[in-house]
């Protein structure tokens, strides 16, 4: 069947903010889907209230809502904008839902609104427990038998149904807390009885434990004729028990025979028939390791992550192709756009193997649980393409910009015996290199597999990468014999490590191939495995052939991607990537691409003009460079990763585009940055950059407590403290020690200003600057910008404030000359405004401004780095005029899924993602993101315990909160002192049993716990905020935060209205207050 | 272990593509074909269709499940040689019993590891049919020999055997076939005699059959044209079904033309469309020719599968004969299973006009 041509209009439903487990995967996906529906004429209406994202520009779609993703809101939509159709199967776990609580509440059939792809029963089919476990029974596919208990008892004889081994999962805990697996009748006792204690409501899930089989996936796709096609099956090396967005996956499967993957493909099949599903499909498999036994772990009936990776692993785009589905196309019907001749109707064959690693944000959270089990907590992944394993997982590694290069890690060397048994058994974000240290310590491979169940076949792949490292250091530079080093190559070691092995510059390294006429061939990912002639110019490089890569000779320049997200560095720096790319374009230029991340819009092959698949680390981005024969590089637009690399490129005589590599520096290095602020006369906080820790304690002495401290080059504030005191000090001296490398000195100690801070992004040609807006902060400095609620245009800036903003902002740009974009913070603090700092690049606020304003900032700053002037893009100049209109932008914390990680605000940034409100007032566009307290109940408890230094600043509010019915529940010390002031205090808490209970008992509407320092475990507080964190109760860690809140409830519970952006834009532009 | 020593595969067009020697000490010839299955390298190398052909592996990681007991397609593998890129040595399954390159050395078949196989690929798609040479040395000029191999002699049994069962009777006629065949017939309780390619008529007759089922098989199906009257007379007589070079032979035998594709159908993911309800099936593929379109008979036989790609002809059906055939392999192995539904609904119609035979004696 064609085009449904009845469809003129249709809704697409987005994720919202990145959370771990649904994060840039769906922009990619919704990105991929609205383009394919406006290709066939049809309008585009598109809520989602994720402003970092690809899919919210207008050119994505037809319209765009920034507005909250909730079912009310997306009634208004409907209301107003009247689609005829709605897909919720590209939005995650967030659009799926919403899509189902649309239906049920007869909305879409009130205003006759056809949900387009699969049905809302087909979607409940997959997702409900029972209904799922009745469908497969019915179609005798086999699932784990599992029940739901609620007493021992009843736990007992249903194991005894079943037999053992069996998992325990509590209800309501944190990742998983207190479960566990059985094996026989004690542990049984054990476990069960510590899980139903553990679940707050007594309740468990006891399940056949499968925990050690192979864990397989497919990817789906069915058309409404019931063509059903396998995208691509991967193989998780993490065995059943690790989150497979946890685990080291590759593809396509590796340890299975022909009739395995043919009995799963057709298992595969029976299911997306069964369930109708129309579009794509994920479907998860447990495989006994010494059987063809197998039962279905999970369904997923919508795209998913493994849909990206699958769909970046073989070329086939699954979200685009699930969208023609969804509106009426038969996939016979539908051009593969790889080859450009064949059709989607098929499965792609590759002939190259694709290794995911997962990235895990464990360097920014030292103090969180490591150990991976079914609660994902990776935040991003990296992809890595080549004809081996081998390659392809050394290039993963370098991917993953851990600072590591290869499998043996000296730290691992100090590991004790002990320790490395408990590491291979339950298994952490460390395992591979454990599994490395394990085989270079002389672990046999049985051993190593019995403790790690993982296939021998990956295992024998790591311990011949050891071999080759070990064999590698066995020699010196000057005697390593070639051969080994073309062995090195063909694995694709890192040319860093060989650098490292033999204590060199990796300068010489490179020479050294030169020297030999070794280069990496290029080789296309093309769905067929060559068997058809393909169009699309999508690469991967491989030391395991020839180059077949053709290279024209129109000019080029290269964007170097982001890479994996992380905290501090996520989707933000893809958007800018894609726009960068989108702007050589659009200045007829070819757009040459590099990233490693499947889940971005960047690594979609339609962004660019050729795309590179590649690690980017300075050995692959050069090998890109030389290929390619690219005019000039732009590194603003990758976050960190490729101003890390900027010398390395340079040295090789690379011309950087923009701002060069030694004005990067010069803002970039503490002491010659705040030269030029003094040669600039411009304010700056006072600091000192310390090298070893006797410094740091008298400099901290010197400036006064309380000290921020940090160590230089970093981003999202790793490793950042406000220390109050030295014997903080000398704590954080310690920890600092323990967890991290020698390349965290130098430290910056800098004198901590308690005032209101703010941020600007400036587009600079040298001469000239152009600031589109302010972004003022709610919390006070000291809270990282990307975990501060922050608003423009800025509430409580005088016009002279500003003026003396841009002024710093001018000069900055002009002495050093920034030519391209940067990002300035500031602190303004009794009434002087201070440089906070510089970042000479693009910035996590760049995708909000430009969307907010209009003003194509990465597009300017991309033209003004190849030559343009700010007078051929923008009559206006400086800081521009601002609108009627309100933005705020609040951070998304993953507080739910990292266990162990205190959710405190502070210098170092915990958010995971954001969230943008847009609103005529402020109050209303802070409302579209803040739950307020809730309605008035009985029960109106909040509970506070306020760190000694704060406890007089809350007074007022909380004066106001008790103002306003709610009953106090304080720890001892804020106890006594709010009973000192006169306000009453329900109860006071004195430990953690009496918090249990507490949370157990009364209905608490929020938290507000101001901490000492945070992040130290054996703390009540900590205690305080985890549970407050399981029980889903807000917590509130800053008293700016609060008191915006307080704020909030004072005015009208206003009924507020959407907007899309572009009607925003025309407030403006006829100057009314109320469109 | 040995010490690896190079091999070389020299193609008539002059290209040398250069590896490591693998399995059997010999030399060999071939027709260089590649098969783009991601799986299933054991039941590849052991399908007597690829009878004196070099096999590339476009999946570049070969051997990493061993050899197993199960899976052969044929005692013997029958191909020319294997060019692979990276060679697994360490297996890992449960079934293993061998590795890769012992079944190679066992079975006297040589080939090539650590070739770009890639690239060879993209050479064998550009030069079109191409006979390569693999050997320990470069310098072997890639001689042709004037006549081509007769290979469904090679790999046809030599006699006929029997397998009881309670089902109808199947005569399965031995041009090369796959294990699967003969399995998926049992597994429908089929009773199955195997006879050699060459029986004729009168002698299948006398095993008195429900049905007659024409395999898959290696080589150009023209070379056995002498034996398109029997075909046609056993067809005629019988319930049919041909399955890839049985499928060329029936169109053959009413009179049709077949042809050399480019570079051939090698893989497990091969959409073709059945005509009838417009559904897309996967199927494994494995042949170099095919029915031309141009020399159907309409009158006679209708199209009934479609490749989706390059349009070309899948499967045909007699207008009033219950002659069925596909040129793909509906019995798996490697590839999927999404026609599995075409033998057994062989078997179920020859199984009720058998029961209505029956009747009337």
């Amino acid at each position: 069947m064609p085009l449904n041509k009845t469809l003129k209009k249709v809704l697409v439903i987005g994720s919202g903010p990145i959370v771990i487990g649904q994060a840039a995967e769906f922009d990619y996906a919704g990105t991929q889907a609205c383009i394919a529906l406006k290709e066939e004429g049809i309008e585009v209406v598109l809520i989602n209230n994720n402003p970092a994202t690809i899919m919210t520009d207008e050119a994505v779609a037809d319209k765009v809502y920034i507005e909250p993703l909730n079912v009310e809101t997306i009634e208004k939509i409907i209301k107003k904008e009247k689609p005829d159709g709605v897909i919720g199967t590209l939005g995650g776990q967030t659009g799926l839902n919403l899509t189902v609580e649309l239906y049920e509440q007869k909305i879409l059939q009130k205003y006759n609104v056809e949900l387009l792809g699969t049905s809302v029963e087909s979607i409940k089919n997959g997702e409900d427990r029972e209904k799922f476990r009745n469908l497969m029974l019915k179609i005798g596919e086999p699932i784990p038998e599992s029940a739901i208990i609620h007493s021992f008892e009843e736990g007992v004889s249903f194991v005894k149904k079943i037999g053992f081994p069996v998992i325990i999962r509590p209800a309501y805990t944190l990742g998983g807390d207190g479960g566990g697996f059985a094996y026989n009748d004690e542990e049984l006792e054990m476990v069960l009885k510590k899980g139903l204690a553990a679940s707050p409501i007594q309740q468990v899930l006891v399940e056949r434990s499968i925990k050690g089989w192979k864990e397989i996936e497919y990817e789906v796709m069915r058309d409404a004729n019931d063509t059903c096609i396998i995208v691509c099956n991967m193989e998780n090396m993490d065995p059943v028990g690790v989150h497979t967005g946890d685990s080291i996956v590759v593809a396509p499967s590796q340890t299975l025979t022909d009739v395995q993957y043919q009995m799963l493909r057709d298992s595969s099949i029976k299911v997306i028939k069964e369930l109708k599903i129309i579009g794509g499909c994920n479907i998860q498999f447990a495989l006994h390791p010494a059987s063809n036994q197998y039962y279905i772990i999970e369904v997923n009936p919508r795209v998913s992550r493994s849909s990206a990776l699958a769909s970046k692993a073989t070329g086939y785009p699954i979200a685009r192709m699930a969208a023609k589905c969804a509106i009426g196309y038969h996939l016979d019907e539908i051009v593969n756009p790889i080859t450009g001749n064949t059709f989607a109707s098929f499965e792609p064959a590759i002939d190259y193997i694709v290794v995911k690693l997962p990235r895990f944000p464990f360097d920014k959270f030292p103090e969180a649980d490591r150990t991976l089990g079914t609660q994902m907590k990776a935040t991003g992944e990296v992809m890595a393409i080549d004809r081996t394993f081998e390659g392809a997982l050394n290039k993963a590694i370098r991917s993953m910009e851990m600072n590591v290069y290869g499998l043996c890690l000296k730290a691992n060397e100090f590991v004790e015996e002990k320790n490395l048994l408990e590491l291979l058994t339950q298994g952490n974000d460390q395992r591979l290199f454990i599994i490395a240290e394990s085989f270079r310590r002389g672990f046999s491979l049985e051993k190593v597999q019995q403790l790690t169940e993982i296939d021998p076949w990956f295992l024998h792949k790591i311990s011949s990468i050891v071999t080759l490292e070990t064999e590698l250091a066995s020699y010196n530079w000057s005697d390593v014999p070639v051969s080994l080093l073309k062995q090195a190559k063909r694995n694709n070691i890192a040319d860093k490590l060989l650098s490292q092995i033999y204590a060199i510059p990796e300068k010489q390294v490179r020479n050294k191939w030169k020297e030999l006429n070794w280069k990496p061939g290029y080789k296309m990912v093309d769905t067929c495995s060559a068997e058809f002639d393909a169009v699309t110019p999508y690469y991967y490089s491989t030391w395991h052939g020839f180059d077949e890569v053709e290279v024209n000779h129109k000019k080029k320049i290269l964007v170097i991607g982001s890479g994996p997200i992380r905290i501090g560095q996520g989707i933000e720096f893809d958007y800018c990537s894609v726009h960068a790319a989108q702007a050589i374009k659009k200045k007829g230029y070819e757009a040459v691409v590099i990233n490693n991340n499947p889940e971005t819009v960047s690594t979609d092959y339609s962004v660019a003009d050729r795309l590179y698949f590649e690690p980017l680390a300075a050995e692959d981005v050069l090998h890109v460079i030389e290929k390619e024969n690219v005019d000039g590089v732009l590194i603003q637009f990758g976050g960190q990763t490729a101003i890390n690399i900027a010398h390395e490129l340079e040295e090789e005589g690379v011309k950087i585009l923009g701002t060069t590599v030694e004005n990067v520096d010069r803002l970039e290095d503490r002491k010659e940055f705040y030269q030029l602020l003094e040669d600039l006369n411009i304010p700056h906080i006072e600091g000192q950059t310390v090298t070893q820790p006797e410094e740091l304690i008298k400099a901290a002495a010197a400036l006064g407590y309380p000290v921020l401290v940090r160590p230089s080059y970093v981003i999202g504030g790793q490793s950042m403290f406000t220390i109050f005191s030295e014997a903080e000090l000398n704590q954080y001296i310690v920890q600092l020690e323990k967890n991290s490398q020698a390349t965290m000195w130098p430290l910056l100690v800098d004198k901590y200003l308690p005032g209101l801070e703010c941020e600007i992004d400036v587009i600079c040609d040298g001469e000239n600057i152009l600031v589109p807006g302010i972004f003022e902060h709610i919390e006070k400095a000291g809270v990282h910008s990307g975990d501060s609620i922050s608003v423009f245009p800025p509430l409580s800036l005088t016009e002279s404030l500003k003026e003396t903003l841009i002024d710093y902002a001018w000069k900055i740009a002009h002495s050093a000359p920034v030519i391209g974009i940067m990002n300035i913070q500031f602190v303004i603090y009794q009434d002087q405004v201070n440089v906070l700092e510089v970042n000479p690049r693009s910035s996590r606020t760049v995708p909000i401004m430009s969307k907010v304003t209009g003003i194509p900032m990465i597009e300017w700053a991309t033209r003004v780095q190849l030559g343009e002037s700010l007078n051929d893009l923008s009559s206006k100049k400086g800081l521009m005029e601002e609108p009627n209109y309100f933005s705020v932008k609040s951070p998304v914390f993953s507080s739910s899924k990292l266990k162990g990680v205190d959710h405190v605000l502070g210098p170092e940034m915990k958010s995971t993602g954001e969230a943008l409100g847009m609103g005529i007032t402020y109050q209303e566009a802070l409302e579209k993101l803040i739950p307020t307290l809730g309605g008035q109940t009985d029960e109106n408890y909040l509970f506070c315990s306020i760190a000694d230094r704060d406890k007089k600043a809350s007074l007022p509010i909380i004066q106001e909160l008790v103002k306003k019915q709610y009953k106090i529940v304080a720890t001892e010390g804020t106890a006594v002192y709010f009973q000192d002031h006169e306000i009453p205090v329900e109860k006071v808490v004195q430990n953690d049993d009496d918090v249990i209970n507490l949370f157990r008992n009364q209905s608490m509407k929020a938290v507000i716990n101001i901490p000492n320092q945070g992040r130290n475990k054996i703390k009540f507080g900590f205690q305080i905020r985890e549970h407050a964190v399981r029980y889903k109760v807000p917590v509130f860690t800053h008293l700016d935060t609060i008191e915006a809140i307080i704020n909030l409830e004072k005015g009208p519970q206003s009924d507020f209205e959407v907007r899309s952006v572009n009607e925003y834009y025309k407030l403006e532009e006829r100057g009314a207050v109320h469109g | 272990m040995s010490i690896l020593q190079n091999g070389y595969l020299t193609l008539e067009t002059g290209e040398v593509f250069e590896g490591v020697l693998i399995g059997a000490e010999k030399d060999s010839l071939g027709e260089v074909v590649f098969n783009t299955s991601m799986t299933g390298y054991q039941e590849i190398i052991t399908d007597p269709s690829y009878a004196g052909q070099i096999i590339t592996f476009c999946y570049p990681i070969i051997g990493n499940y061993g050899i197993n007991a199960i899976d052969n397609e044929s005692i013997t593998p029958a191909l020319s040689g294997v060019i692979i890129g990276d060679l697994c040595e360490t297996p890992s399954h449960y079934q293993s019993i061998n590795k890769f390159s012992e079944k190679l050395k066992d079975a006297g078949v040589p080939g090539i590891a650590g070739v770009d196989t890639r690239l060879l690929v993209k050479t064998i798609r550009s030069r079109g049919t191409v006979k390569g040479y693999l050997s320990h040395t470069e310098t072997v000029e890639c001689s042709v020999p004037e006549k081509n191999d007769f290979w469904v002699e090679k790999v046809s049994t030599k006699k006929i055997q029997y397998f009881k069962n309670n089902g109808p009777h199947v005569v399965l006629m031995d041009f090369g076939y796959k294990k699967s065949i003969l399995n998926a017939l049992l597994d429908e309780n089929c009773a199955v005699t195997i006879v050699p390619y060459n029986t004729p008529f009168e002698k299948i007759n006398s095993l008195n059959p429900d049905g007659v089922l024409l395999s898959n098989g290696p080589g150009d199906p023209v070379e056995l044209k002498k034996w398109f009257p029997e075909i046609k007379k056993i067809s005629q007589n019988y319930p049919t079904l041909g399955i890839c070079l049985g499928h060329q032979l029936i169109a053959l035998a009413y009179g049709a033309k077949t042809k050399k594709l480019a570079y051939g159908h090698r893989g497990g993911n091969h959409p073709v469309k059945e005509l009838l309800t417009g559904k897309v099936k996967i199927t494994a593929q494995n042949h170099g020719y095919v029915v031309v379109d141009e020399s159907i008979d309409n009158k006679v036989f209708a199209v009934t599968y479609r490749n989706v790609n390059d349009r070309s002809i899948e499967g045909l059906k007699h207008k009033n004969l219950p002659i069925q055939t596909v040129q793909f392999h509906p019995e798996a192995h490697p590839g999927p299973s999404d026609t599995e539904y075409i033998l057994k609904d062989f078997v179920s119609q020859i199984a009720s006009m058998g029961e209505t035979v029956y009747a009337i004696k």
